[in-house]
């Protein structure tokens, strides 16, 4: 099983174990990381589910579509290197690991 | 603070959000979060879309794991509902026999759906679809069904029927307006996903409605039309919207018209009563701040988060862009503002390829933004709407217009 750690503003970090295929967004929210808001459930209608992923990582993560990518500049948080949308992020052996670290605010 | 109590009668979004977000803002006082279904918390969106086709997992429905609830301290008592509300003795009495003492009472109590009144309404394989519970037996029907008849062109109608025919099902929505989503949508939109079903399969009947529905042997066999013809269905599944939740309320005295009447602050009629999410008609800024009442993720979660700072000492009027999304088969609709009423649209984008936004105005304002397949348009939309904007019909129609850059040269600072 997949491993995902969210790590959280309050120093309050959350490590998970989830099925193939769980993204990481619901992970997050099976998990009571309540910083990943998720309004749409998964849609790509809101980016509230908005992470930085971290950099050791990045290369392992599938292309960001051009729906994601436009939608990641309209993120209550800055935009930065890392930045996704969890919900684009379906977890597997590829990113066995991954670390995330949520922002301060999704609205 | 520690030793008030608030108790939340509604365990949907909006109840939710507000146990949830009291906890966040640093509220260590009693919560209780009281539901009618058994289940915890869960989001509904899902249960007319991919919950249909099995492709979204029952597991991520559940808005917080259960575990939450005790590590947050918050009660939740299931299955039960609130039959009494005495405001002077700020007591609410449970179906179950539990009383509870409330400092600040919420009300949560969502909608419900209408009811078709006539011959055949309760016939085997008529359903209607707002619980999970409706929605599991929906989803096993529809795998069972060669032919459904959907009675309302409304959001969960047109979800429930577009995935009907993902599935291969021969499917017709009847509709009595002359427009699909004829309330909430513009007629350019509406136009637009009327041709676009169709050319998916779906057969859509406006401007006719159902006389009865027949059945044989208790089961459903079809339906007549108002029109005249008789449609073969072996599953009815009926959307015509939903009535708010106020049975409580008006037990109460309080204020009721259309939805529970709340002011900015989201406080009922009753000292110590507030009310949000579905159930509620309150003033909105964006209706030019005559009272709305919304059925929407987004309106249920704003006013929870709202409703909680306020109950912890940051009383601030409600004012959040309205948005709403409806996903029907491969077309995402998105809609930004609140458009009733609008006289003028500017479109952009392409309709040929499926991917445009139309821009609605009034008297030259900009009322709201109607997406399909534009998620970007419908973000820049809402940060738009929620600054100043002066942005008329003629900028939208300009060769150069982006309404990414207008989102952000308003009174939003520009980023770095």
């Amino acid at each position: 099983m997949p491993k995902v750690t969210f790590l959280r503003p309050s120093g309050d970090d959350i490590a998970a174990d989830v099925g193939d295929g769980t993204s990481v967004m619901q992970a997050a929210v099976a998990h009571g990381v309540t910083e990943i808001v998720a309004e749409c459930g998964g849609t790509l209608a809101c980016a509230t589910c908005h992470v930085y992923v971290a950099e050791e990582h990045l290369d392992r993560l599938p292309p960001i579509s051009n729906d994601e990518q436009e939608m990641l500049d309209f993120t209550a948080a800055p935009r930065e290197t890392g930045s996704r949308l969890s919900c684009q992020l379906p977890l597997g052996p590829e990113l066995d690991g991954i670390v995330v670290r949520c922002p301060e605010t999704q609205y | 603070m520690g030793s008030s109590t608030v108790i939340v009668v509604g365990a949907g979004q909006a109840g939710c959000q507000v146990a949830s977000s009291l906890r966040e803002e640093g509220f260590t006082g009693r919560i209780v979060l009281v539901g009618a279904e058994a289940h915890l918390p869960y989001q509904r969106p899902p249960l007319s879309k991919g919950h249909l086709t099995g492709k979204a997992s029952r597991d991520a429905l559940w808005l917080r794991p259960e575990s939450w609830f005790g590590e947050q301290g918050i009660e939740v008592r299931t299955s039960t509902r609130a039959k009494h509300l005495d405001t002077d003795g700020r007591r609410v009495l449970l179906q179950d026999g539990e009383a509870l003492e409330y400092d600040d009472l919420v009300l949560a109590t969502g909608a419900r759906n209408r009811l078709l009144r006539l011959e055949g309404a309760d016939l085997e394989g008529v359903l209607s679809l707002r619980t999970l519970d409706e929605a599991d037996e929906v989803r096993v029907r529809l795998e069972q069904a060669a032919r459904v008849v959907v009675v309302g062109g409304g959001f969960i109608g047109m979800e429930v029927a577009a995935t009907a025919v993902q599935l291969g099902k021969n499917a017709t929505v009847v509709e009595v307006a002359d427009q699909l989503m004829g309330r909430v949508l513009s007629s350019h939109t509406a136009a637009f996903l009327l041709q676009a079903h169709r050319a998916r399969g779906l057969k859509v009947e406006l401007t006719t409605t159902v006389s009865q529905i027949v059945g044989v042997a208790g089961r459903v066999a079809a339906v007549d039309t108002t029109d005249g013809r008789r449609l073969p269905a072996d599953l009815v599944l009926v959307g015509v919207g939903a009535s708010p939740n106020v049975e409580l309320a008006e037990q109460a005295g309080l204020e009721v018209d259309n939805g529970i009447v709340v002011d900015e602050l989201l406080r009922t009629s009753a000292p110590h009563v507030y009310a949000v999410g579905d159930c509620v008609c309150a003033p909105n800024p964006f209706a030019g701040g005559t009272r709305v009442r919304l059925e929407s993720v987004q309106n249920a979660t704003a006013q929870g988060r709202r409703l909680a700072a306020t109950l912890t000492g940051c009383p601030e009027p409600f004012s959040s862009v309205p948005w709403f999304w409806s996903d029907q088969a491969d077309l995402k609709l998105q809609i930004a503002g609140l458009t009733t009423g609008h006289t003028e649209v500017a479109v952009r984008g392409d309709v040929s390829s499926e991917r445009f936004s139309v821009y609605c105005f009034s008297q030259g304002r900009l009322l709201g933004v109607e997406s399909v397949n534009c998620p970007a348009d419908h973000m820049a939309a809402r940060r738009l709407l929620s600054g100043s904007t002066s942005l008329s019909p003629q900028d939208v129609r300009r060769d150069d217009f982006d309404i990414k850059r207008a989102s952000t040269a308003g009174s939003t600072p520009a980023a770095p």
